[in-house]
């Protein structure tokens, strides 16, 4: 594919997330024990031929549950971001094609949503509601979503001027028409690469929030929570600490690698 | 110049009262009312606790009144006390029946938060101005191609896995660095000199991590930034007028890659306040990301909505810095000729 010629880095990080898609789609195949299932005859067990990534305090497969744990970082990941691109386009949109006081109103709330410190932020709804992953999801789209606002709107202002679509606004095409059809398709490359890039800090949020106990809950498997473990056994299981963070590297790494691929590739001012 | 001050200034008024908006509604998130949600979580909530906190937040009134009356306490700096720590100010101190100071939780925990993200920006310009500069002027070179490696790695790493390993490391198989607290236990029998300097070797591993993955963007930055200037006219014309490279580089074109830096870094304060909750809680460091987080795991909500305020007006600070700061760096806002 054109995309990845000579950019060999795109190309990884496309593999990575084709590899970790996988992995979460067929997690129930792969995964050689029941993640949930607690063995105490065989606890904190390291790797082995049984047990490729050994076992953690509750004698359960590492393995499985990372495999599983694959699941719910992807999912974290896709439906945050899906929270935050819907309204970042929303905002975005009605601030960039409206302008006047309504774009001035979108834009004074971004602002100030950018002032507060998002992890506390986070943290505070957290306090507020209960943890739970559809919680965090929620809680994650509901504070991303001011970057993709931003871009929309430069995206709409600078493409308001050009000449189809004035030639449309004046043939009178109803505005709704002119957003959904010739703006929103014409903006939608960068709208693309920041989702990309929103996944990367989603998962990594997300997992930082389930180390801190207040994200995904056992016994459901996170890489964040597995860590949690990891933590309190770090002295003599270092297998327990290891494989998740590891996990949350490559993946990071892959969406932010294909992300800045596709900014590099779609972005005319590089051709 | 004057003019741009004063116009900053009033613009952080909207600013302040849509914060305080944001964090009184995500007090109103909680089902039900908060007294009861803090009752069923907070054992040690009782139902004097109860009653105190209804008043406190003005409960049996219509929503508007209570934003109207929070909004006055939080104008006159009174933030309550919290639940947890035995009725402590949440902002600070004041004094109880027997005359004795009682600090506020806020009062003893900024400092030492500041300190540590004073340290991280400082460290941040400086290391990611060299690292940028060099990985631009030797554009795909070994060395350009390892600086842009290690600026995604430290993207992607999990700040709190590498704490775990670093602790591992440094602090259980080595014994080189503490890996907890601020202080050793017999600081106090140490001078002064002592004192600082075990200061500084508690602060090495909290400092990198809080500061890691800011250090990775602005120095990704300052090298897009200076590839982009070393692309312009006037690099072309000072390299034709036989000018040295080294000249080129440190005078001609760093000046202009590295104004921006200013507003980029005041933009990164949100993220390192409030990143600052994980580096302090891994490492037991009483700043005010681990007040927060002990606050959010008992949820004391006075000590939360304080910190959730002075977290939001200490980043409307730091842009406000920033911007005076690049307005008086750029010769063309200083003399009033662009707005």
């Amino acid at each position: 594919m054109s995309i990845f010629k000579g950019n060999p880095l795109t190309l990884i990080g496309f593999i990575i997330i084709t590899i970790i898609l996988f992995i979460a789609v067929f997690a129930s195949v792969l995964s050689p024990y029941d993640p949930n299932y607690i063995d105490i005859n065989s606890i904190l067990l390291p790797p082995s031929f049984e047990h490729l990534m050994g076992t953690d305090g509750l004698g359960r497969d590492v393995l499985s549950r990372m495999l599983y744990g694959a699941r719910i970082s992807l999912f974290v990941g896709f439906v945050a971001v899906g929270i935050a691109t819907l309204i970042g386009i929303v905002l975005g949109s009605i601030a960039g094609f409206y302008g006047g006081w309504v774009d001035s109103i979108i834009m004074r709330l971004v602002d100030i949503m950018l002032s507060i410190p998002t992890f506390f932020l986070i943290l505070a709804v957290i306090a507020f509601l209960t943890p739970s992953i559809w919680n965090i999801m929620i809680v994650i789209g509901l504070t991303s979503w001011m970057g993709v606002t931003r871009l929309v709107r430069a995206e709409f202002l600078s493409l308001r001027q050009r000449d189809f679509v004035l030639a449309s606004i004046v043939m009178g095409t109803s505005n709704r028409k002119v957003i959904t059809k010739h703006l929103l398709p014409n903006s939608l490359t960068p709208i693309i690469v920041s989702s990309v890039l929103g996944i990367a800090s989603a998962v990594l949020i997300e997992s930082g929030l389930s180390f801190l106990g207040l994200g995904v809950q056992a016994p459901t498997a996170s890489w964040g929570n597995i860590l949690t473990d990891g933590k309190e056994y770090i002295q003599f299981a270092w297998w327990l600490s290891l494989f998740p963070g590891l996990a949350i590297l490559i993946t990071v790494l892959g969406y932010n690698l294909l992300g800045e691929g596709l900014r590099d590739v779609l972005d005319p001012k590089n051709k | 110049m004057i003019k741009y001050l004063i116009k900053r200034i009033l613009w952080m008024i909207p600013m302040l009262i849509g914060i305080s908006l944001i964090s009184f509604f995500i007090m109103h998130l909680a089902p039900g009312d908060i007294t009861s949600s803090e009752a069923s979580f907070n054992p040690k909530a009782s139902e004097e606790s109860r009653q105190k906190l209804r008043e406190l937040y003005n409960l049996d009134k219509p929503v508007i009144v209570q934003y109207g009356l929070w909004l006055k306490r939080i104008v006159s700096l009174d933030f309550g006390n919290s639940f947890a720590s035995h009725q402590r100010p949440v902002l600070w101190q004041t004094k109880d029946k027997n005359g004795n100071i009682i600090k506020g939780l806020i009062q003893e925990s900024l400092p030492i938060t500041l300190l540590i993200n004073l340290i991280g920006i400082f460290l941040i310009f400086s290391i990611s101005i060299i690292l940028g500069t060099i990985s631009a002027v030797k554009q795909n070179s070994i060395v350009d191609r390892s600086i842009t490696f290690f600026i995604f790695v430290a993207f992607a790493i999990p700040g709190f896995w590498l704490a775990l390993l670093l602790m591992y490391w440094t602090g259980v198989m080595n014994q080189w660095l503490p890996i907890s607290g601020l202080h050793s236990l017999d600081y106090k029998s140490f001078s002064q000199v002592g004192q600082f300097f075990d200061l500084l070797k508690h602060l090495i591993l909290p400092v990198s991590i809080s500061m890691l993955s800011g250090l990775a963007g602005i120095s990704l930055y300052v090298r897009n930034g200076m590839l982009d200037v070393l692309h312009q006219d006037f690099i072309t014309t000072a390299r034709s007028k036989g000018l040295k490279e080294k000249n080129i580089i440190f005078t001609h074109a760093l000046k202009n890659a590295i104004l921006p830096l200013i507003t980029i870094i005041g933009l990164s304060i949100p993220g390192l306040i409030g990143g600052s909750v994980i580096a302090e809680s891994i490492f037991a460091i009483p700043g005010m990301g681990k007040l927060f987080y002990d606050s959010v795991l008992m949820r004391d909500f006075p000590v939360i909505m304080g910190i959730l305020t002075i977290g939001s007006v200490l980043t409307l600070i730091g842009t406000l810095i920033a911007d005076i700061g690049y307005a008086w760096a750029d010769p063309r806002i200083r003399k009033g000729l662009v707005k």
